[in-house]
């Protein structure tokens, strides 16, 4: 086990040196002064810009400079953004917890009803309740999120006018930003209307949730489904029937157990795509997360913050799929082995 | 043998689930969730304590708190009248100037020195970051007036002040100064029949003199622009970016309190999201619905449409210092070859009148005796010859990539526009960036014509002549036409030295005919302006002279 850490260990700090490589490299690709893409300044005076060149180390090999942007990523200096002219790690910070919110809520769902659906349809795979849950699973994993979204969004918002189209609470409620989770802002918050607002930001999630949770749900169910079929034929489970054990048990301890090992790394492996949904959710339901953020800096051609927030998002996404990973090879010996 | 022993294990495994709960019991769960939240959802309604609450969705993110350094409309309908006053007021329905934070004033004889007696008892907001020690004082005044024109004062910023550099404030006013405690004289280099107009726009709002010096005590002068303190009906609590501003009534508003307890502008750039925003009620009011849906949104029981003749003007101008725009028969051509009628259905849906002026015809100094240029290809062509441009030549037409008072639509606009060029031999190229870029490039002249337009800050006609086509205004880049030309310059200085309104219109009459013969640019359209907001919302108008009034929004529950 130790050494298949270390082995991971390896490639995880291999992987972030790419990325950071990468990022820093964007500096110099993106169009325009390299001044301009390090800093985020608009306008820089000459005396600025020998201060600035000095400062990012611009005449010093690009390995120093390389070393110079490590440093300033570690010790939270990410540099301003274009549009607003504030600090990136502070605006980066402050909009990472919207977007793990709706990822977060989304996975649970995904996981709490594509497992046990999948699990269902496993258990007459010719049966009518198995052939349709099939088919609901097939749309929705063919269903466009853009289409998808607006739909809902015409049907509940619109038509019925029982959910708000976008945002995350009605913009009266006035909650103090704390964590940056709205349902624990609004726990800790100290208002008279904490029921209400707590409410009315559940409707605000649902259909971003819903939306954003139907891929992966889907990608989960069919995998469950195919994973427990497989099992089911495997001959230890004919063993553990002929040792007398009651079909409960055999279930619990070596159907779903087996079946499950596989899906848990599909979970860590659905968070690089529910990332990329999220974004695309976020701007049709205006979730003011990181994503949204991201697509309007490419569209203001915010360049310090496309570096920034593409830097973030690839840390996200590669540290959920390392730690599945960590966690699938946990429960499941063998994979140590691989 | 498979297949059986497939069949004979699903067989099996159906007893075993229903002998599990722990799953059914996670999916009854989870329904049981989803469903608690569908049942809250069917309650859309907010607490009682919010029925005095207004949203406005707007349409962008203010750039400042202070209207002393935009321009921007957005930015003026969010900020100015909610949070400031001003020394004088226009009157909505008679466009009159009355007194706003000033009283009364007099004017000297010579026209040079102006007099204002401030109200008494006006007073400042009081927020998490300031409190005030005293009311309004004519130091205020001397203080919002100074950092404008003094280049020394700490809080100047150069170059800063947009719409006071194209009044030339900084060479008409010589001195502000505090006479008394509640007297304040302006002091002027020259006689100026606008000057009170132009302290009635929404950018002549009056800060605080105690907020600045406590300000610059601690070493952070620029949160004057954008933690704001005004004297308005609305104090301001926070800004979030792309988000939101949040406002609360003033408690102690000289005006008496502000009808909406809690007023909050939602930022929605996207017009169809805002619209949606409409139809369930999320917003009350919203800014710039779209021409084109103004019929299907006007069939909804719970949407009012309010409508007003607003003072803008969007034109089509030639940049008169590059060829061959720098020939008066090209320019003339130009305006002959364009059907302009297909422009007012198709642009406006016939939600504007045709511009004969760059005035509108509601302003006092409106020529009625122009003639709107007639659509005439074969004359344009003729023209063309003559200035030797037979064989027709290429230019570009800039077109902006957003929609705006005057102008909704330009690159459909330029669409047109280019099509009936080419039937007179010009090939035209339509070009358009992003919107910040686009002004900058433009205010650098790198256009050859461009379609654009105007929205009056007062009703002054002098507001349209010189931020436009003077020859200072081609210097600080807001005449878009590039155009310097001393005859024009003269009619409206001597318009601008006299008091007596009918000597004045005989100038602009002269200065508008002097126009049409010129042609730097084409005035195209005047644009209705269009609210759209829910029925129960009441006491909110579309101001002709510039920004919204919230603060006798109501919602009456029908």
């Amino acid at each position: 086990m130790r050494a298949y850490l270390l082995r991971r260990l390896f490639l995880l700090a291999f992987v972030f040196i790419a990325l950071s490589l990468f990022a820093f490299s964007l500096a110099y690709l993106f169009p325009g002064n390299i001044l301009n893409n390090l800093s985020g300044l608009h306008q820089i005076s000459p005396e600025q810009a020998v201060q600035l060149s000095h400062y990012y180390q611009l005449d010093q090999s690009y390995f120093t400079q390389y070393i110079a942007y490590l440093q300033r990523i570690f010790s939270g200096d990410w540099g301003v953004s274009f549009s607003s002219q504030e600090p990136l790690l502070q605006e980066i910070t402050h909009l990472t917890p919207a977007t793990i919110e709706l990822a977060g809520y989304a996975l649970l769902i995904s996981v709490f009803i594509g497992i046990p659906m999948g699990i269902v349809a496993a258990i007459k795979p010719e049966g009518i309740l198995s052939k349709s849950i099939s088919a609901l699973a097939v749309t929705g994993y063919s269903m466009p999120i853009f289409w998808w979204g607006f739909l809902l969004i015409m049907i509940f918002s619109l038509g019925l006018g029982w959910l708000p189209t976008a945002g995350r609470i009605n913009v009266l409620y006035e909650i103090p930003h704390q964590s940056g989770f709205i349902l624990w802002d609004i726990y800790v918050a100290d208002i008279p209307y904490k029921r209400d607002a707590f409410l009315n930001a559940l409707q605000h999630l649902l259909l971003p949730t819903v939306v954003l949770s139907t891929f992966p749900t889907t990608v989960l169910l069919r995998f469950t489904r195919d994973s427990m079929l497989d099992v089911w034929q495997q001959n230890y489970i004919k063993t553990a029937r002929a040792k007398g054990l009651n079909r409960g048990q055999v279930l619990y301890r070596h159907g779903l157990r087996n079946a499950l090992l596989p899906v848990i790394r599909q979970i860590g492996l659905q968070f690089s795509t529910l990332v990329t949904l999220a974004m695309i959710t976020e701007v049709i339901f205006s979730w003011p997360g990181l994503g949204h953020w991201l697509i309007d800096s490419i569209y203001q051609r915010n360049y310090p913050a496309i570096q920034a927030g593409l830097l973030m998002i690839s840390t996200i996404v590669i540290s959920a799929n390392m730690s599945t990973d960590l966690l699938h090879t946990y429960f499941n010996p063998l994979a140590r082995k691989q | 043998m498979n297949l059986n022993q497939d069949l004979d294990i699903n067989n099996n495994i159906k007893p075993a689930f229903s002998r599990i709960p722990a799953f059914s019991r996670i999916v009854v769960l989870s329904c049981v969730l989803l469903s608690c939240v569908f049942i809250s959802a069917c309650q859309p309604q907010l607490p009682e304590q919010f029925n005095s609450s207004i949203v406005y969705c707007t349409e962008g993110s203010p750039e400042s708190f202070n209207p002393q350094l935009i321009t921007s409309g957005t930015t003026i309908d969010a900020i100015s009248l909610q949070l400031y006053d001003r020394l004088l007021d226009v009157d909505v329905n008679s466009g009159e100037i009355i007194p706003g934070l000033a009283l009364s004033w007099q004017v000297s004889a010579d026209g040079k020195e102006y007099l204002f007696t401030l109200r008494p008892g006006v007073e400042f907001h009081h927020t998490e970051y300031f409190s005030p020690s005293r009311p309004l004082q004519a130091q205020d005044v001397v203080f919002t007036f100074n950092r404008i024109s003094d280049p020394d004062h700490p809080y100047h910023l150069q170059g800063a002040y947009p719409y006071f550099q194209s009044v030339e404030w900084s060479e008409l006013v010589k001195r502000v100064s505090a006479v008394d405690s509640h007297t304040v004289k302006f002091e002027l280099s020259q006689p100026n029949s606008s000057f009170l107009s132009t302290l009635s726009t929404d950018f002549s709002a009056i800060l605080s003199a105690e907020y600045a010096s406590q300000l610059l005590a601690s070493d952070t002068p620029a949160l004057i622009d954008s933690l704001p303190i005004g004297t308005g009906p609305f104090v301001f609590k926070e800004y979030q970016k792309d988000v939101l501003i949040r406002y609360y009534r003033h408690p102690k508003y000289w005006r008496g309190l502000a009808k909406p307890e809690q007023l909050v502008f939602d930022i929605v750039p996207n017009n169809a999201r805002r619209m949606a925003k409409l139809f369930t009620h999320e917003c009350d009011i919203i800014a710039y619905p779209r021409v084109a849906e103004l019929k299907l949104v006007s069939k909804r029981a719970d949407v009012d449409i309010q409508e007003s003749t607003s003072m803008n003007v969007g034109f089509w101008a030639f940049n008169t210092q590059k060829p061959p725009f720098d020939n008066v028969k090209v320019r003339q051509a130009l305006a002959l070859a364009i059907n302009r009628e297909a422009i007012m259905q198709a642009v406006y849906y016939g939600h504007a009148t045709a511009a004969t002026s760059l005035l509108p015809p509601t302003s006092w100094a409106y020529d009625p005796n122009l003639v709107p240029t007639e659509y005439n290809p074969i004359a344009a062509k003729a023209l063309l010859t003559e200035a030797g441009y037979g064989k027709g030549f290429s230019m570009n037409i800039w077109a902006m990539p957003v929609q705006r008072l005057y102008n909704p639509n330009a690159i459909k606009m330029a669409e047109l526009i280019q099509a009936d060029l080419a039937q007179v031999g010009i090939n035209a190229k339509i070009i358009s960036y992003e919107w910040n870029s686009f002004r900058r490039k433009l205010t650098n002249y790198e256009h050859d014509s461009v379609l654009i337009g105007w929205a009056a800050d007062n009703p002054d006609p002098d507001n349209f002549f010189r931020p436009l086509l003077s020859c200072s205004a081609a210097i600080t880049g807001t005449n878009r036409a590039n155009w310097c030309d001393e005859n024009f310059d003269q009619l409206i200085n001597q318009a601008i030295l006299t008091a007596d309104q009918n000597q004045r219109r005989r100038f602009y009459w002269a200065a508008q005919q002097y126009i049409s013969e010129q042609m730097p640019l084409v005035s195209l359209a005047h644009s209705q302006r269009f609210q759209a907001l829910n029925t129960e919302v009441k006491g909110v108008t579309i101001n002709p002279y510039g920004g919204i009034s919230l603060a006798n929004a109501t919602k009456e529950k029908l």
